[in-house]
């Protein structure tokens, strides 16, 4: 108990050490170069012990429970020696995390209203809405589908960099054949996949896995999962604007 | 009393987005595995944490840094302030008026990047892999410089017009470039950084600095010109993490303070 305790001080310690940088930017910028003055001093403050006191809990509980049952899942897995359960495992974790993604949900309804200005669907609610439900589908698939390429690379040994490079030469030939419109939706679409919550679920998961195969470096081999969750769903959105 | 209510109501919200997550990983362990979770008690507690602490975390959010950096995003921006800060109007503005964009930009790409919990989690992870090679702190200052640089680099791609495209395949083939010099253990790690600094803290803020430098700049439509800096902030950091690694390989060569010079990276 006394150790946890102690385990807990030193998070929070890091916690503040971690925000001052913000701290420091934001006050300079407001003393020193927009010289206004700010409302409501009292909230800030608060505001700003309850990001502390919310970092130093998540980084707590990551250690207590993400990375553990991650790693742990992994290696049972693996040791179970079924491919086809593993694989299931990367997809149902990546489509699962991400279809409810509210970030996502944001991003794909402001697709729906971009594309509907831009005259690629019809202007009624209607077919936004089909339309952004698509997208919504179409980047959970992807991420999906980049954890099973992300575990089959692992399990079989493949070169991240060709795989990733290549993905990225892609990314570039389509963006000259995609409608304009979708392409910066596509480029960000990459980023507002991976959450707080899948990131080290994801990791722990890559690092079990190549440490408990023969041969396999977990620093070589258990990297690169979240390279693919980031490249699929560019490469899918874009090919999603091509085709509807 | 509202703050209240509003911090019981994130922390729901978050118990909803973790709880699937949590009934389907306790789920497949049962059916999959067919074994109870080993310690199953203190990973219940381990969830209740992150539950917990990423609704706080939200909440002072939503109280704080992300009105604070709206607001300064529009300010930054705004038509008058420009003025004042370079003496012209907004029509006459070359890109090089808007320093302080640029700045701001930077900083806080830097600051909020440093506070992101998912790049916490994974250089622990890093670290604890590499057997304290790559420290915790190096890779995520590298990864911050990433961010700072990309977002800085995006507003000005923002205020020129440049397509996006241009700047990301360039970004690609130094990554290509660097990719084949790099140490290879620092490869993978690098590949990761890209998306893992782009969640809670710094989409928010990036995002309306984009809109709103899109709205103020002549000519800049919003739909079309606000997006990407997210695909810069992502992009960036695989560079300098790739650096990061060379330069360490780089005085390990010129020190030569251990044998294993190619596996080895100090911070």
């Amino acid at each position: 108990m006394n150790k946890s305790l102690h385990a807990f001080a030193r998070d929070a310690g890091n916690s503040f050490r971690d925000l001052l940088p913000i701290v420091s930017v934001i006050a300079a910028f407001q003393l020193l170069v927009i010289r206004q003055p700010v409302d409501g001093l009292l909230t800030l403050v608060i505001g700003g012990l309850l990001v502390v006191a919310g970092l130093t809990f998540f980084i707590f509980g990551l250690r207590l429970a993400l990375f553990p049952v991650g790693e742990g899942l992994a290696q049972a897995l693996a040791s179970k020696g079924s491919v086809f359960w593993l694989v299931l495992f990367a997809f149902v974790l990546g489509f699962g995390t991400t279809v409810a993604e509210p970030a996502l949900i944001a991003v794909a309804g402001e697709a729906g209203a971009v594309a509907a200005r831009a005259g690629a669907i019809d202007d009624t609610p209607e077919s936004m809405r089909s339309y952004a439900f698509g997208l919504r589908m179409t980047v959970a698939l992807s991420v999906g589908s980049a954890l099973v390429l992300g575990v089959l690379r692992i399990l079989a040994n493949w070169s991240l960099p060709a795989l990733i490079i290549g993905g990225y030469a892609l990314v570039t030939l389509l963006t000259g054949i995609a409608p304009p419109e979708i392409v910066g939706i596509a480029y960000d679409s990459g980023g507002v996949t991976t959450s707080t919550v899948t990131v080290p679920l994801v990791t722990a998961l890559g690092v079990g896995l190549a440490s408990s195969l023969k041969g396999r470096n977990p620093m070589l081999d258990g990297f690169g999962l979240i390279a693919f969750a980031s490249l699929t769903p560019i490469l899918f959105v874009l090919i999603y604007g091509i085709v509807v | 009393m509202e703050l209240l209510l509003g911090t019981l109501k994130f922390i729901a919200s978050s118990a909803l987005d973790v709880m699937p997550i949590a009934v389907f990983l306790f789920g497949f362990q049962w059916f999959v595995i067919g074994a109870r979770m080993p310690n199953g008690r203190r990973i219940a507690v381990g969830f209740l944490f992150v539950v917990v602490g990423l609704g706080l975390f939200l909440v002072g959010l939503e109280q704080t840094l992300f009105p604070l950096g709206r607001l300064m995003a529009a300010q930054l921006t705004d038509p008058q302030f420009l003025l004042e800060s370079s003496g012209r109007l907004v029509s006459e503005l070359a890109w090089h008026d808007f320093y302080w964009v640029y700045i701001f930009a930077a900083a806080i790409g830097f600051s909020t990047t440093m506070a992101e919990p998912s790049l916490i989690a994974v250089s622990m992870k890093a670290n604890v892999v590499s057997g304290g090679a790559i420290g915790v702190g190096g890779l995520r200052i590298a990864v911050a410089i990433g961010v700072g640089a990309g977002v800085s680099l995006g507003c000005y791609r923002i205020i020129t017009g440049f397509p996006l495209h241009y700047f990301i395949a360039a970004g690609y083939f130094v990554v290509i470039l660097q990719t084949i010099a790099a140490p290879k253990l620092i490869i993978p790690l690098a590949y990761d950084s890209g998306g893992v600094t782009t969640s809670t803290v710094t989409v928010p803020l990036v995002t309306a600095l984009g809109l709103g430098l899109a709205e103020a700049v002549p000519g800049r439509s919003p739909l079309l010109d606000g997006f990407g800096l997210v695909a810069f902030a992502s992009l960036f950091p695989i560079i300098t993490v790739l650096a990061y690694g060379q330069l360490a390989a780089l005085k390990e060569r010129v020190f030569g303070s251990r044998p294993e010079a190619e596996d080895a990276k100090q911070e």
